[in-house]
């Protein structure tokens, strides 16, 4: 044990307070999700169910299609994610590595966009997958959400700090503009753009309000909405609400648990807010 | 094409599939809104001019928006202050050598990548007024007049606010930690060696150094609380009546309930005008407070 001084046990007391704050709520949920209906509403509260109901959360399963919401909240994710790193990089490449007119002034105009919020282009993207009837699709859900500035700068940013003399050598050789961005480029930049597939799925993975716009059906809901709705339905069912609310965070925690060191720093990278 | 370089036509071809799509869902929505916010659109009959008059409604006849907006701001004023002076806090201890460290770096980072409603739904059930937990912690604390949190229009912004701030203080304080080992130890060191005391080190070498990320830490804390949503939408609907309806909420009720396009769309440009101007005078006025080495 090493040697700390009183006043970093003080510090660490407080540190205690404010981890258990951090923590009740999600105890609480998976508390309250094992907890027959009676016990629920019990006084006082019980921290640990006496006889842990693990149907409740069978009874979910049955009542909504929470195997179908996932899928579908992790094909969108994935979906947008790989698109939006193919075409940001390709951005990207022209604006950091190519010369071309009005290159600066096309770069300003993305970087313009990024102070606009999504509430100003979810309107008319709406109008238009409606007009293509791409409502309840995953083309609607997907497509709409590749283009955004944000990847193509920071993406930008970062090939501009890649010594040109890599590029010159294999010039000399002959090699291809697309054999520059895809041999030179890409491997040299993985740190920025395994953050920015990290950035762009959990993001994609929280998003609520846009899959909540295209999709009616059932079927087509993604994990958000689906737990939106299933709490519409059964509002003070907190035992069965609690345990999707469970389920639906499992995914992020295992992710979280995984990738939390890359996660952190990537924030650090970027300052980018999931 | 033949009398571009080849240079450009690469250039061109590694910008289209980007550009092709900028060009429909970002700039031509962009231009598509700005229109729209001009007009009257139910989806159903066509579009019809109606020039300013979204605009003058929402501020001269229309109490809801004005409520929306205020509410709107008392969110953004009840986050941003919590979430930077409780995320400098925490980095600045959690960048100490202190035992189980990375355990509370990881449990205070923990709620910001959860998905919003999941959160939202248990703290629903935490704020419940007869059987929620945070009543029985207060009644056991002694306090009497437990409020009603979400049944009530003067707790539910607060109970919003809690949740918002438990859920993305963590996002801070990364930040703030970044920026706080970014700090060169040799100034620490030469302060020390000149008799400073931890107060005015502090002062004057800890905050004026982390300025900066504290600058970055408030206009994107700004930014996206103008944009609350989702905490509404699952703790309230916005309610009780409209105590918790915000902006957002406001530009998806429109749009999406009762499909006035118009109208939504001028509300999305007041939001967008707003989160403009407050950002552009962060920026304006950041000289007198922001220091870069």
């Amino acid at each position: 044990m090493k040697k700390y001084k009183w006043r970093t046990w003080m510090l660490f007391a407080v540190l205690i307070v404010v981890a258990t704050a951090m923590l009740v709520p999600f105890f609480w949920m998976l508390s309250t999700s094992l907890k027959p209906i009676g016990e629920v509403f019990a006084y006082p509260p019980t921290w640990i169910p006496k006889d842990p109901q693990w149907s409740n959360y069978a009874t979910v399963w049955k009542v909504i299609p929470f195997g179908r919401y996932m899928l579908n909240s992790f094909i969108t994710s994935f979906c947008i994610t790989a698109l939006h790193l193919i075409v940001a990089s390709m951005a990207a490449f022209a604006f950091a590595r190519l010369e071309f007119p009005g290159r600066d002034k096309l770069f300003l105009l993305y970087l313009a966009t990024m102070m606009v919020p999504g509430q100003v282009t979810m309107i008319p993207n709406f109008i238009l997958v409606k007009l293509l009837h791409w409502t309840d699709t995953y083309q609607g859900l997907i497509i709409p959400n590749v283009f955004t500035a944000f990847g193509v700068f920071l993406l930008r940013q970062f090939f501009m700090t890649i010594p040109k003399e890599y590029e010159d050598a294999a010039r000399i050789d002959g090699a291809s503009y697309f054999h520059i961005y895809s041999r030179i480029i890409l491997p040299l930049s993985v740190p920025a753009i395994s953050t920015l597939a990290i950035f762009t799925f959990v993001f994609q993975w929280n998003n609520l309000i846009w899959p909540l716009v295209v999709v009616n059906k059932d079927s087509m809901k993604t994990l958000t909405v689906g737990l939106a709705s299933f709490q519409g339905m059964y509002g003070t069912s907190w035992n069965l609400l609690m345990a999707a609310a469970v389920m639906g965070i499992v995914p992020s925690t295992i992710a979280f648990l995984i990738g939390q060191r890359y996660l952190i720093k990537g924030i650090t990278l970027t300052g980018l807010k999931g | 094409m033949k009398g571009l370089k080849k240079e450009t036509k690469v250039a061109w071809l590694f910008l289209a599939p980007s550009f092709v799509g900028f060009l429909v869902f970002v700039f031509g929505a962009v231009v598509f809104s700005l229109s729209l916010s001009f007009m009257d659109w139910d989806m159903l009959t066509a579009p019809k001019f109606v020039g300013l008059s979204n605009y003058i409604r929402l501020f001269t006849n229309d109490a809801t928006f004005l409520l929306v907006l205020k509410n709107t701001v008392v969110f953004v004023l009840g986050t941003v202050p919590s979430r930077v002076i409780m995320g400098l806090l925490l980095a600045l201890a959690l960048v100490k050598r202190i035992p189980l460290r990375s355990f509370f770096r990881a449990t205070i980072f923990f709620p910001v990548i959860v998905p919003t409603v999941a959160a939202a739904m248990v703290w629903r059930w935490i704020f419940n007024a007869d059987f929620g937990l945070l009543n029985d912690l207060l009644y056991r604390l002694g306090v009497s007049n437990l409020p009603q949190w979400l049944a009530d229009p003067k707790w539910a912004m607060v109970a919003i606010i809690i949740l918002s701030v438990w859920k993305d203080v963590g996002f801070s304080a990364v930040l703030f930690m970044a920026g706080l080992q970014g700090i060169p130890e040799v100034l620490y060191e030469a302060a020390k060696i000149d008799g400073a005391s931890r107060f005015q080190i502090f002062w004057k070498i800890t905050l004026p150094l982390l300025s900066p990320t504290m600058f970055f830490v408030i206009v994107i804390n700004v930014i996206s609380s103008f944009q609350v949503f989702d905490q509404a939408y699952v703790l309230t609907g916005g309610g009780p009546g409209n105590a918790t309806n915000t902006l957002v909420y406001y530009i998806y009720n429109n749009a999406f309930q009762w499909f006035k396009m118009g109208y939504a769309s001028a509300i999305a440009w007041i939001l967008f005008a707003i989160i403009f101007l407050v950002t552009f005078i962060q920026f304006k006025y950041q000289k007198r407070w922001v220091y870069y080495l």
